[in-house]
């Protein structure tokens, strides 16, 4: 088992300029300075979070992802990241088109709603799912899209985004067989790197 | 009287002067031919001159930033006292501060209430208006003095921070971080015109007398006063006072005069006449000028980044949620060009009542910041000793 950060790192260009959007306590960027000598900067709206960014020693500013990343310049970044974030934004669409304007690549990963679980609950229960990768009740999530990996990559499709490299795994993130086979059905969580000609 | 003063206080401080006399070109075209600085330090600066952190102070601010005069009101710290001290934000402990009265200013250092040496009278207007560049070589002067190279940290808040900005930009490699509080890259076309209405309330005080009032035993105590309580007003921010005055009547009901009705009212001429007794007017017209004029991307085709693109510091960039005076969106300004500039840099954005005073406050989370951010430069400066 292997972290989703060293997933991530290994899509990394050494010394690469990275923005991590919504990066939480920092610890992505922090891998990331520690193991591919990578540059950049976290944005992050929760101030603990800031807090602990600035005790890591993560370049990190406060912002709203929702008023887009007017800040940033074309292609300024190597790489702009999201994890775990995408679910949890009002303007997927519009933040996804930033991301590969400021970015000339994007990685994203989220929980996959299409998980054969997720569907059960759905399914047979009738109950909105809960699951490890989807740990909230509907009252409390901060998850306002729910989406699964077909929903995703038809996103891509119509806003021709092309899907550079993409890793499907379990909550435990093991990229077993099952999820390779059936992503979509056996995967909990998805992970993107996307790009745009 | 033996004063016990809190532990975590940098006790009893007595100033220090430095006489300089290599002349001093100033960006008006200028020369002062010699001047004086005095400053405090608290701390101690360690074997390599490396944990040395500078505070630049405000419009209204002096050297005395924490601990407390011998001659003074023993109840009442230097103006950031609550920041700096051994355990505090900014730990005495670990570093060696450094904050000097500007020049031009009106507590020791050479301004408009010195003695000229060409007439043997106080400069009064005739004094050269000092722009905030002209402070950073003077502030740089006083490090060479001092056996400080580089300086670990240089913060301040408002004019402050521009302070800390300037130095990246003309002493790149004498800083190593830059802590730029509740400032702004320039003043707007607002502030300027409230440093307007408060140099006209100073200029057209009758006894004002072209700036030479000391000739004549008086001071412009009323222009001075209105001054000051316009800058209050923009100091707080509109809950903060509501909060903090309402519309409370002092005598519970309308007199139908101009008495000193409101709270607020009393606040603001209580704010203004404490401030007559311990500013000089010439040093408050001076510093207005002083922040209208600063602008750093000037000399950079008025682009910002290109500036940043000299600094070698990493920055931590604070703002404050009410803050109308440096609004966020001013600190975004600042933090958006050293991006450019590709620059490091640390920004937040805290939630505070207190307007553009904020800065001074002892807010848990701004202070908790400042001392993570600090902890981090004293490890790095302790690192590089070692």
């Amino acid at each position: 088992m292997r972290p989703e950060l060293e997933l991530i790192s290994d899509w990394i260009r050494p010394g690469a300029q990275v923005l991590d959007l919504g990066c939480g306590d920092g610890a992505l960027l922090a891998y990331l300075h520690e193991h591919r000598q990578v540059n950049g900067y976290g944005l992050e709206i929760d101030t603990a979070n800031i807090v602990k960014c600035i005790q890591t020693g993560v370049n990190v500013i406060h912002a709203d992802l929702e008023a887009g990343l007017e800040d940033f310049c074309d292609s300024s970044f190597d790489y702009v990241i999201m994890t775990q974030t995408l679910q949890a934004v009002r303007h997927t669409e519009r933040l996804l088109d930033e991301m590969l304007r400021v970015g000339r690549q994007g990685i994203v990963t989220f929980p996959n709603f299409g998980f054969w679980r997720c569907r059960l609950q759905v399914g047979l229960q009738g109950l909105m799912p809960v699951a490890k990768t989807l740990p909230y009740q509907w009252y409390n999530t901060p998850n306002v899209h729910l989406f699964t990996l077909r929903d995703f990559e038809e996103l891509c499709r119509t806003k021709r985004i092309d899907i550079l490299q993409r890793m499907v795994l379990d909550h435990s993130h093991r990229p077993w067989l099952g999820p390779r086979l059936w992503p979509n059905l056996l995967g909990e969580i998805a992970l993107y790197r996307l790009g745009r000609a | 009287m033996a004063a016990s003063f809190p532990p975590d206080s940098v006790g009893l401080i007595t100033p220090q002067t430095l006489y300089f006399d290599e002349p001093l070109a100033l960006d008006c075209g200028r020369t002062l031919a010699n001047y004086d600085l005095v400053y405090e330090t608290y701390g101690t600066l360690n074997a390599d001159h490396s944990n040395a952190v500078l505070i630049c102070h405000a419009l209204s601010g002096d050297h005395h930033v924490a601990g407390y005069h011998e001659d003074a009101d023993l109840s009442k710290p230097g103006w950031w006292d609550n920041c700096i001290g051994p355990g505090k934000p900014i730990d005495t402990n670990q570093f060696f501060v450094v904050c000097c009265n500007n020049l031009g200013g009106c507590k020791g250092s050479t301004g408009p209430t010195a003695i000229n040496p060409e007439n043997l009278k106080p400069y009064g207007p005739d004094f050269p208006i000092v722009t905030v560049k002209d402070w950073v070589h003077s502030q740089a002067r006083l490090a060479d003095r001092l056996g400080i190279q580089q300086w670990a940290a240089i913060m301040g808040g408002s004019l402050g921070g521009m302070q800390a900005m300037q130095w990246t930009i003309s002493f790149p490699d004498r800083v190593r971080h830059a802590l730029v509080i509740a400032a702004a890259p320039r003043l707007s076309a607002q502030n300027i015109a409230f440093n307007e209405v408060a140099r006209q309330a100073i200029l057209s005080d009758p006894d004002f007398h072209y700036g030479h009032y000391y000739d004549f035993g008086v001071v412009p105590r009323r222009g001075l006063m209105i001054a000051r309580m316009l800058g209050h007003i923009t100091y707080l921010s509109e809950e903060g006072m509501r909060a903090k005055f309402g519309r409370e009547l002092r005598e519970g009901r309308p007199n139908f005069n101009f008495d000193t009705e409101f709270e607020v009212e009393s606040y603001l001429r209580h704010q203004g006449k404490a401030f007559v007794d311990r500013f000089d007017a010439n040093t408050y017209l001076l510093m207005t000028k002083t922040l209208d004029y600063f602008d750093p991307a000037a000399d950079f085709d008025r682009d910002l980044s290109a500036a940043f693109h000299r600094a070698l510091a990493r920055f931590l960039v604070i703002s404050f949620t009410s803050d109308w005076r440096f609004s966020p969106a001013r600190s975004r300004e600042i933090v958006r060009a050293l991006v450019r500039a590709g620059r490091e840099v640390s920004y937040a954005e805290l939630p505070s009542e207190y307007g553009h005073d904020a800065f001074l406050m002892p807010i848990p989370l701004y202070h908790e910041i400042l001392r993570s951010y600090l902890i981090r430069v004293a490890r790095e400066v302790n690192a590089h000793a070692s």
